[in-house]
């Protein structure tokens, strides 16, 4: 059974119409990259997926794990095993990063009708998963994204996939405005979190990220549409020629 | 210019019958409460047409007959709600009066003067004569007035040069309302001699419903490079109307952090009036007011640079539900020869529902030509993006509020440097913030929390 079944996805914003007809299957254990020109759609995809309220769905459905994922609120989605890396993560003053993912997990823990996880023992786990990532400890007790650089953010993005433990991460424009240093850090991580139960969904406007976390299929969605899809070796023709080469498609589309 | 209610002749006989009381304490001190009281007379109670009550109507407590509270026999057992066993220096005031019973003053290092002030007063020790109505000006405030004139007791204490007092001292002012409304008007002294340091705890509490009126005035002076830790928390009951008056005075390098929680009570006024005197002085405002139901809370800042090259920083949340009203009027007064200040007021609320109000007035008198003083207020609601960022990692929409709750919160706790006082002020703002829906995880994940300052 696939874990996310994408069928003909509409989805508009302030009544504009982003997304016009999205297919897309993703099997456990894949790794997809979503391709696409500014204004394509890509971020309109992650966060529909992601629940955002805002978007509305107009046509289509989404099956998540064998449950229709339009119904869920976000954190129904986020419990039952999606999760989205923001592209632009929120500042949260006030509320340290470690009680904030602690409260977090512990939501997803009990929604399954497991045990809560104390301080005690929440502290080793993100520490671990902190350090795959590169970050100090300082991290732990400092408030969410507060003072946070671009990079640092997007890594903490990763923390939080790491001890969530997704079986879907979407992440959206991950990469984005990261130098190599830091976009090795993220891959590494991503990386570690590749399993044959784990599926990922990478939006990404350019396409050096790929050369690191090197996916299984590439889709290039360029008005709302995908209109190309491939291996990785897709990836690499279009930073090679760019998006505009796959225009032709689309005009021999309806 | 005060048009002002006048005052009802039930307080010249309190007053009389005060002063008849009052005849072996210092003469000066008998003098200075006739003239309070003349001046009480003459303005009586603020109106909203005066400038520093614009928001806040003082017509139910002026149009109130209150008597002055008489001491009330309670034991510890009562006591017990307010959660203040793990202070080792605590003097606790029933209706005004010091209840020695309830009291611990364990045995203070050298230097470190703690008492009930009547008891300085009468036996002519402490800080008193030097210090006493200084600095608080009761021809400029009608309440500081009526507080000089009718304050039978409060804390006094006093740290020598040099000393470190360890323990917080812990000032618990209990009302106790009565068949027919109530008043008390505890006033305290508070001198940090220089190099000095100290915390110092106000915690105004009711035992029972009723109308009760606490118009408490402190006067907290901090000499050179003393450093003072002033919180003062107000929690008194759905019926009592609670004024108070922080009046500082700073030395040179004086450094004064003063801490307000505000949670409850029908009308609540927080006056707060630091004077940078000393060159290079600092002070921190820090406040958090939370109001439900009818509720009415009132912030009133007045920090005047006196001396160059001094900072200060307000700033003050307010979390406003149900109907209720909130208040903030930073003023900041910058003096001619006051160079390089550096002032800043922040004022953030939160708006919880589509009844409450909130009042916020900077004003800034600025006399000198080199100074930095910046101000912002923002109101509003819970940020979308935040709500949703919560919700995306797996929280319910009231657990999500909750922490966003919590967290506007911590940024004024977050500001508290005792961890102690910081432990005991959050369990009160956690049992405190509004919504139905307490997030279970919060108590037990903030006492492990602490932990990991250390482990981590």
């Amino acid at each position: 059974m696939s874990l996310l079944e994408i069928k003909n996805l509409h989805a508009s914003v302030n009544g504009n119409e982003i997304l016009k007809g999205i297919d897309l299957t993703v099997n456990p254990g894949e790794v997809h990259s979503i391709m696409g020109p500014n204004g394509s759609g890509k971020s309109t995809l992650a966060q529909v997926l992601a629940r955002r309220e805002s978007y509305e769905v107009t046509a289509g459905s989404v099956t998540f794990d064998g449950k229709d994922l339009l119904e869920m609120k976000p954190e129904d989605a986020a419990c039952e095993g999606l999760f989205m890396a923001f592209q632009y993560p929120v500042e949260i003053p006030g509320i340290s990063n470690a009680y904030f993912l602690r409260a977090a997990l512990n939501a997803i823990l009990k929604y399954r009708g497991q045990d809560e996880m104390d301080a005690m023992d929440f502290l080793p786990l993100l520490k671990e998963k902190m350090r795959l990532l590169e970050m100090d400890d300082r991290f732990l007790n400092r408030p969410v994204n507060e003072g946070f650089s671009g990079g640092e953010k997007k890594r903490n993005e990763i923390v939080q996939m790491a001890v969530l433990e997704p079986k879907l991460a979407v992440l959206d424009e991950t990469d984005s405005g990261l130098d190599i240093d830091a976009l090795k850090i993220v891959a590494k991580g991503v990386n570690a979190m590749r399993n044959k139960n784990r599926s990922m969904v990478l939006v990404t406007h350019y396409q050096r990220l790929l050369d690191y976390i090197v996916p299984d299929f590439v889709h290039v969605l360029v008005n709302g549409r995908i209109v190309k899809s491939g291996g990785p070796e897709l990836a690499l023709k279009l930073e090679e020629k760019g998006y505009s080469w796959t225009e032709p498609e689309l005009a021999g589309k309806r | 210019m005060i048009t002002a209610t006048q005052a009802p002749e039930k307080y010249l006989e309190i007053f009389d019958q005060l002063k008849a009381r009052t005849t072996d304490q210092f003469d000066w001190l008998q003098k200075q409460r006739q003239e309070a009281f003349a001046r009480f007379a003459e303005t009586g109670f603020p109106t909203t047409h005066d400038e520093d009550w614009r928001f806040t109507s003082v017509a139910a407590v002026a149009n109130t007959q209150f008597e002055l509270g008489t001491s009330a026999r309670i034991d510890e057992k009562q006591l017990e709600a307010f959660d203040t066993s793990d202070f080792a220096c605590r003097l606790v005031f029933v209706n005004g009066h010091f209840a020695s019973e309830l009291s611990r003053l364990p045995d203070l290092s050298k230097g470190v003067w703690v008492r009930n002030l009547a008891k300085d007063i009468d036996s002519a020790e402490g800080a008193v004569e030097d210090f006493f109505g200084k600095d608080l000006d009761f021809q400029r405030d009608p309440l500081a007035a009526l507080n000089t004139a009718l304050f039978e007791d409060g804390i006094s204490v006093e740290i020598q040069p040099g000393i470190i007092a360890e323990n917080p001292i812990y000032a618990l002012f209990v009302t106790v309302p009565g068949a027919t409304p109530t008043m008390n008007h505890p006033r305290n002294l508070i001198v940090a001699h220089e190099n000095s340091q100290v915390t110092v705890v106000e915690d105004y509490v009711s035992l029972g419903e009723g109308i009760t009126f606490s118009n408490a005035a402190t006067e907290l002076v901090a000499g050179d490079n003393a450093h003072v830790s002033h919180y003062m928390i107000v929690r008194e009951g759905d019926q009592a109307y609670n004024f108070s008056t922080l009046r500082i005075q700073q030395g040179r390098h004086a450094n004064v952090a003063t801490h307000s929680l505000l949670l409850s009570g029908a009308l609540v006024r927080n006056n707060v009036h630091p004077v940078l005197a000393g060159e290079g002085s600092e002070c921190l405002i820090n406040g958090l007011f939370m109001a439900n139901g009818r509720q009415h809370m009132d912030n009133y800042m007045l920090v005047e640079h006196a001396s160059p090259h001094c900072d200060s920083r307000q700033f003050y949340n307010g979390i406003l539900n149900g109907q209720s009203h909130g208040v903030f009027h930073g003023r900041i007064i910058v003096h001619k020869d006051a160079q390089k200040t550096d002032a800043k007021q922040t004022n953030r609320n939160l708006l919880l529902s589509d009844d409450a109000q909130i009042d916020t007035k900077p004003q800034l008198e600025i006399y000198a030509d080199d100074v930095k003083c910046t101000h912002g207020a923002t109101i509003g609601q819970f940020d979308d993006n935040a709500l949703f960022y919560l919700r995306s990692r797996g929280l319910a929409e009231a657990a999500a509020r909750h922490l966003l709750l919590l967290a506007f919160a911590n940024e004024c706790l977050d500001r508290m440097n005792s961890p102690q006082l910081r432990d005991h002020l959050e369990k009160l703002v956690v049992a405190g913030l509004p919504e139905a829906a307490k997030y279970s995880g919060a108590r037990s994940a903030e006492g492990a929390e602490r932990n990991w300052g250390e482990v981590g």
